[in-house]
């Protein structure tokens, strides 16, 4: 091969490189390690994290451990699935793009919108892509947030939009732990709402009032969703009035993997298509007539618009969005119905226990869907330790979160937690020792 | 030559939505323990009325076959030769899969206390540390999703040492070799975005960016090698003359498969910096994601590092701390895509530096090899040795009309994944191709005969170009139509499933 390049040695294929910039030594890295040996190491570095499968688990705030049809990872690990990329040339990416089409369909279903993208990087930086397309729509630049966003994803829209020239107003919480009444904190130079469905503490909000509120100083409405599942039970946000529906939808199949990768999603109205960000799949045919799937309205994006795209995002969250489509494709639509039916169960079960046990509380009276805060006597850290000894992860400390609610937790029952374990953790955040 | 595919089994399917049946399901849900609620009376108006819109009903083996069938419509890694450039289509482990989904990593959750997960905090500090020395960067956050979220996460930093200077400038420089997102990336900061033409010889010139350097410019953006696969010989001098202004150093790591332990981009005057996992440390693309976009700065960036950073905490171990105040802010919800982070330290360890090396040698002899074959029969509008990649362009074949979009066509009527075509736009008609290291002498020339046939026939039979692809399930698919008439998603038609 040197010799077709007319090179003798392979250092010389490195010419227009200056020989001062070179790095004439080795990197200073590990010599190479077999597989035996590389697979030992990792498996040593993964036992030293705690995990859903081992614990009675009961912290979600954004992750959800939910169970995952065996299906899902078979057919998603299909090598002509992983290893493929954008699907650029229609003709050998059929299975990418009808896929993502059928993601397009499932989720304007479930939102109650009518267009959907091929995926963001989570519904953090959904969020905040919501914020910038509502920002274009209206040409506004003032967005209101409830204090209901889960925080780091208030964080990343803080982050986003600090480079433009945005006011960031927040709508505190109300007694019962829903948002207080929106219609104050918006004005006529209001771009969107964002309201978190659930919200953070895992109260339901009002979105039909929240939209009448948006709607009042023609703005829009953009629901955060951060526990998917909650729309197997709530009315589509889309039907309620919300214009962008965003959000997190890794309780479709995706792992917790410490939070990525995970599955941001994004749906609008059908007349605000043309400000999406991200790639968008579209019906069309092929010379024959037959019916075949395409990337489309790709004027909007980078490679073609450059400084000028609604967005810069170029690889997104595919493989995600295909295990949730397979996810969703095994569940149908009785099946998920079912599934949030049993999450939510799940909770007010546990629900029902706290407020029979001396020294637990509830301090939200707003309903949730499957996650809510309880308060717990002395400090929340002591409870999650003594829990913790007892093999129960019993939620998130909301000390760091919610300061003015310590000492609190807030907890998640999904499918995954039997009734005996939400009993094991309420006689253990109750002070009882196994 | 024989065709490096054929006819096969190939099957017809529909939508998921063509196949539902009514009633039918795939998976069950496990039966309640726990007395089921009225929904309605406890969430009022919030609760669904009807049933849930926009799924489809069907059983497992329905489901399996669906995407079985589907799967077989992909071109893959795993299938062959996919000389997408830029986009470093490498093999993909399978040892880094398998490591990806241990429960240790696949079951943790992001806001478990510290001292539960400090076997993945280990692994960040390790990786973090592994592509420090690798690019040369002093220090490197993992948090972004992707090499587009690590752009705009490595000008947001700019931006921020620009402010805290007291110093507002405006623009940004972004040659015209660039890809997308750079401009976007800029652009999302609120920069305004100036090109900087390349030179007749495919490179930045210190003049060209001399001429447009000033104070009012933050930052130039600049990807090495480049996207016409050259590597920016004036590198050092050019970081001078943005340096002497004031002005900091993007470098776009797209392309730093072609580097690895022959040279740094922090030792070349570059102070702020993406990788893509996805291709450089081959996580697998997916289809379209997810990827990794970690970014590297030097030290005078580091204090405006996205926030959580890694840390070693005082009493042994690591923990995330959020504690930097003048940090960029969050850019994603936990901290970053985890799963590609373990992919690529698994397979950082199992190259090691000998290995990364190797495969950086060997990235740059395929890509030029490639061209020694190809030089002849295509044009080359800059033809010099390459790195890891080369531009061929259609320019030969304006006569009998075929175009690059006609030879990406035959190519798969040959069983191959055409290049990354009429890319960069500095060259009309273009052709990138990227072999990487990972294919062989014999795959090469495989793909380098299949080529020089293709412009052979360009010559002889343009109408074959023109029709192809020709053995594939469908034929050339109506992009304008697609864009027009948008469908976007399935509506039933007049008579919809039963």
């Amino acid at each position: 091969m040197l010799e077709g390049v007319g090179r003798k040695r392979v250092e010389e294929l490195f010419e227009p490189i200056p020989e001062k910039l070179r790095l004439g030594r080795a990197l200073e890295l590990p010599a190479s390690a077999s597989e035996q040996e590389v697979l030992a190491h990792l498996g040593e570095l993964a036992a030293r994290n705690e995990n859903a499968s081992q614990a009675d688990w009961f912290l979600g705030a954004g992750t959800y451990a939910h169970f995952v049809p065996t299906a899902v990872d078979a057919l998603a690990s299909r090598a002509e699935f992983t290893t493929s990329y954008t699907p650029y040339q229609p003709e050998i990416s059929q299975g990418t793009l009808q896929a993502i089409f059928e993601w397009q369909s499932m989720t304007t279903g479930l939102t109650g919108l009518q267009v959907s993208n091929a995926s963001m990087y989570d519904g953090a930086s959904a969020t905040a892509e919501a914020a910038l397309m509502a920002m274009r729509i209206t040409r506004r630049s003032r967005v209101v947030v409830t204090a209901g966003l889960h925080p780091h994803s208030r964080q990343v829209l803080d982050t986003y939009l600090r480079g433009l020239e945005a006011e960031i107003v927040t709508v505190p919480r109300g007694a019962d732990g829903r948002s207080a009444p929106l219609a104050e904190s918006i004005d006529d130079a209001t771009a969107c709402v964002i309201v978190q469905q659930p919200a953070f503490l895992g109260c339901v909000e009002d979105l039909a009032a929240a939209a009448d509120a948006a709607h009042a100083w023609g703005a829009l409405l953009v629901t955060s969703i951060s526990e998917a599942l909650c729309l197997g039970l709530l009315r589509p946000p889309g039907e309620l009035g919300a214009d962008i529906v965003c959000g997190e939808a890794q309780s479709f199949g995706v792992a917790m993997s410490f939070g990525g990768p995970h599955l941001g999603f994004l749906a609008a109205r059908q007349k605000h298509v043309r400000q999406m960000p991200g790639r968008l799949v579209g019906e069309t045919v092929d010379s024959n007539g037959q019916r075949g799937f395409v990337l489309t309205l790709s004027t909007r994006e980078q490679h073609i618009r450059r400084a000028r795209a609604t967005s810069n995002i170029c690889t997104n969250q595919g493989l995600c969005l295909l295990m949730a489509t397979i996810y969703l494709s095994l569940l149908g639509p009785r099946g998920l119905r079912e599934l949030a039916q049993l999450n939510l169960a799940k909770a007010e079960y546990a629900k029902a226990r706290v407020r029979e046990t001396p020294g637990l509380s509830l301090p939200l009276d707003a309903p949730g869907f499957n996650e809510f805060v309880v308060g717990v006597q002395g400090s929340a850290a002591t409870a999650l330790a003594r829990a913790r000894e007892q093999g129960i992860v019993a939620g998130l400390d909301l000390e760091a979160f919610a300061p003015d609610l310590s000492p609190e937790l807030l907890l998640c029952t999904t499918e995954t937690s039997s009734r005996e374990a939400i009993d094991r953790l309420i006689a253990a955040l109750a002070g009882d020792r196994a | 030559m024989s065709p490096n595919a054929t006819r096969g089994f190939s099957y017809e399917e529909p939508l998921l939505f063509e196949l539902s049946r009514r009633g039918r399901r795939g998976a069950a849900i496990a039966a309640a323990d726990v007395p089921l609620v009225d929904t309605r009376q406890l969430l009022g108006d919030a609760a669904a009325e009807d049933e849930v819109q926009g799924l489809p009903e069907l059983s497992e083996v329905d489901v399996v076959r669906h995407f079985t069938r589907l799967s077989t419509w992909n071109a893959a890694v795993d299938l062959g030769i996919y000389p997408l450039g830029s986009c470093t289509m490498k093999y993909n482990p399978k040892l880094n899969e398998h490591v990806a989904r241990l429960p240790g990593f696949a079951g943790a959750h992001p806001l478990s206390p510290p001292e539960q997960v400090q076997g993945l905090l280990e692994l960040f500090h390790g990786l973090e540390g592994m592509l420090a020395e690798i690019s040369g960067m002093d220090r490197v956050t993992l948090q972004p999703a992707a090499g587009a979220q690590g752009e705009l996460t490595g000008i947001m930093m700019v931006r921020a040492y620009h402010e805290q200077r007291g110093d507002r400038r405006k623009q940004v420089l972004v040659p015209d070799s660039a890809h997308g997102t750079n401009p976007a990336s800029a652009a999302l900061n609120g920069y305004e975005v100036v090109p900087v033409p390349s030179g007749p010889d495919g490179i930045l010139h210190p003049e060209a960016v001399e001429a447009l350097m000033g104070e009012q410019v933050a930052a130039l953006m600049v990807t090495n090698p480049n996207t016409l696969g050259l590597f920016e010989s004036h590198i050092a001098p050019i970081c001078d003359i943005v340096h002497r202004h004031g002005g900091l150093v993007y470098g776009d790591g797209a392309n730093l498969n072609a580097l690895l332990g022959v040279a740094r981009p922090g030792d070349m005057g570059i102070d702020v910096m993406h990788f893509n996992l996805h291709k450089t440390f081959s996580t697998p693309h997916g289809g379209g994601g997810p990827g990794a976009g970690p970014v590297g700065v030097k030290r005078p960036l580091a204090p405006f590092l996205p926030t959580p950073v890694v840390v070693r905490a005082p009493e042994g171990g690591f923990r995330l701390d959020d504690d930097l105040p003048n940090s960029v802010g969050r850019l994603h919800g936990s901290y970053g895509n985890v799963g590609m982070l373990v992919r690529a330290y698994a397979y950082i360890l199992s190259l090691g530096a000998e290995g990364l090396r190797r495969c950086s040698e060997m990235a740059v002899l395929n890509a030029n090899y490639l061209l020694a074959r190809l030089r002849d029969a295509f044009a080359v509008p800059y033809d010099q040795p390459v790195m890891h990649e080369c531009v061929l362009s259609d320019r030969k074949f304006a006569e009998s009309g075929v175009t690059t979009l006609d030879v990406s066509k035959r190519l798969i009527d040959h069983g191959y994944h055409p290049p990354t075509i009429y890319f960069p736009l500095v060259v009309p008609g273009a052709m990138m191709i990227e072999p990487t290291e990972s294919e062989s002498l014999e795959s090469l020339d495989r793909f380098a005969d299949t080529l020089l046939a293709i412009a052979d026939e360009a010559q002889r039979d343009p109408d074959a170009l023109h029709q192809a692809p020709q053995h594939t399930r469908l034929s050339r698919l109506n992009e304008t139509r697609a864009a027009r008439r948008p469908v976007l998603r399935y509506e039933p038609h007049e008579e919809g499933p039963p």
